[in-house]
């Protein structure tokens, strides 16, 4: 007998705080995602001499391939952490998938979250563009944006999680799907660096998260209890 | 009233079926040895029962709250023994996880070393952390996995400790064993298996208490 709705959404809080608590402790994938999204974006400030009108007409593309990378390198970590001593196994018998998800999914948003605020000023200080004018809404549309990564991630994580070449496996599955929901961020924040988004894009991006949100949240027993 | 029905169960992994129609109901408040060779479907149907697997036929009723104790310990590493059990205390949705994580490491005797971390501990002492874990919550059905397998004297003193009162508290257990001769000092019924069918199941008998090896000499085709 598992528990409802309320003791779900809690167990959902006590997983998510249990993977960002052993992270921080271990820091595996906050390291490597941090550093790759800061390095790649100091190489690409040095691999091309761009005028400020072609480095604003980049911004938003730029950005998202790497908070998409480093997107990837947080979530593969997700169901993984589990495997050691079976405690996947334990997670199951306690607290219904949903809730696994869930908490795993918080847990990935909050951590790629953390990577793109400290990379952000990174990218405005090597390619001269002012993030603070429009920090509002770009914080909005990152928000909206990583949910999306990290719950088609965190579901992708927990499909590979027992593929013993998951490392790859995961970002050829990821990347695909998550074309409209990049193609929508990219559009995004090109327009608020330059000053004419058209925030009404922005539903593409709510859609996304919630059609994904809800296909996860259904799917994930089938998922994990095969 | 049953804590667990499970009615002509298969389970197939590609072509091989691992169960072949097994069905057992266990009563609440039994102790059940299930029994079977290597390969017999034992942790195949305590991962069904568990709802870790799914069947490819038939039935399966659970009453009540699962503790579960696998063939992994089930506990974090980069977590102290103090942060483990809390954790398992909160996801059973205990009113005091932190007061349940005390007094579980106090019976497996690790409170010594609550605040240490699981990695730190020897085999032994993360074996007691696993059985504090999944007798935490005080569940209504115990599913151990070969919980004898592998246990230093002390691990299994306090494993024995804690089914005693599992039973003494009207839990049902049911477990897997290679470990006759303790199963039947434990059990109050049986179960035997044999390449994933359910061959015997009832309570235990004397002749099983006296002679381990009667069981399988009776209904089973594996010799001694």
């Amino acid at each position: 007998m598992k528990p409802g709705l309320k003791q779900g959404l809690t167990a959902a809080f006590v997983i998510a705080r249990k993977d960002l608590r052993t992270e921080w402790r271990t820091r595996e994938s906050l390291n490597a995602s941090l550093s790759f999204a800061v390095v790649i974006l100091v190489l690409f400030s040095f691999a091309f001499d761009l005028d400020r009108e072609e480095k604003l007409a980049i911004s938003g593309g730029l950005l998202w391939l790497v908070y998409a990378f480093a997107g990837a390198l947080i979530v593969n970590r997700s169901f993984a952490r589990e495997l050691p001593n079976d405690c996947l196994e334990v997670l199951i018998a306690s607290v219904p998938g949903w809730a696994i998800f869930l908490g795993k999914a918080i847990a990935c948003f909050l951590l790629l979250l953390i990577v793109e605020l400290a990379s952000l000023p990174v990218f405005g200080l090597f390619y001269n563009i002012n993030v603070l004018g429009s920090f509002f809404p770009l914080l909005f549309v990152i928000a909206l944006a990583t949910w999306g990564i990290t719950v088609v991630g965190a579901a992708l994580s927990a499909v590979t999680v027992n593929v013993r070449l998951r490392e790859l496996m995961l970002p050829v599955l990821l990347y695909p799907l998550m074309i409209p929901l990049l193609i929508g961020a990219m559009e995004l924040t090109t327009g608020l660096l330059n000053g004419n988004a058209v925030l009404s894009d922005v539903r593409l991006l709510i859609v996304f998260d919630v059609m994904f949100t809800s296909l996860a949240l259904y799917l994930i027993e089938f998922i994990l209890v095969i | 009233m049953h804590a667990v029905a499970a009615d002509r169960v298969w389970k197939y992994f590609g072509d091989y079926p691992a169960l072949r129609g097994a069905s057992f109901e266990v009563a609440k408040g039994a102790c059940v040895a299930l029994l079977g060779r290597n390969g017999a479907g034992k942790t195949t149907l305590l991962r069904i029962l568990a709802g870790l697997s799914k069947p490819s036929k038939g039935e399966v009723a659970i009453f009540g709250r699962i503790g579960y104790l696998g063939h992994g310990i089930g506990v974090y590493d980069d977590l102290s023994a103090l942060e483990n059990l809390t954790l398992f205390g909160q996801l059973a949705g205990l009113e005091n996880p932190k007061q349940a994580a005390h007094e579980a490491l106090e019976r497996v005797g690790l409170n010594r070393v609550k605040d240490g971390l699981a990695r730190e501990f020897s085999r032994g002492m993360r074996q007691r952390l696993a059985i504090g874990r999944a007798f935490l919550h005080n569940p209504d059905l115990l599913l151990l996995d070969e919980p004898f397998t592998s246990l230093d004297d002390r691990a299994v003193a306090v494993l024995q400790q804690l089914l005693s009162g599992a039973r003494a508290r009207g839990s049902t257990i049911v477990m897997s064993t290679h470990q006759i001769r303790e199963a039947m000092e434990l059990a109050s019924h049986v179960a035997l298996l044999d390449r994933g069918r359910m061959i015997f199941s009832g309570p235990r008998n004397n002749e099983m208490l006296l002679d381990p090896g009667w069981l399988y000499r009776t209904y089973g085709d594996i010799r001694e």
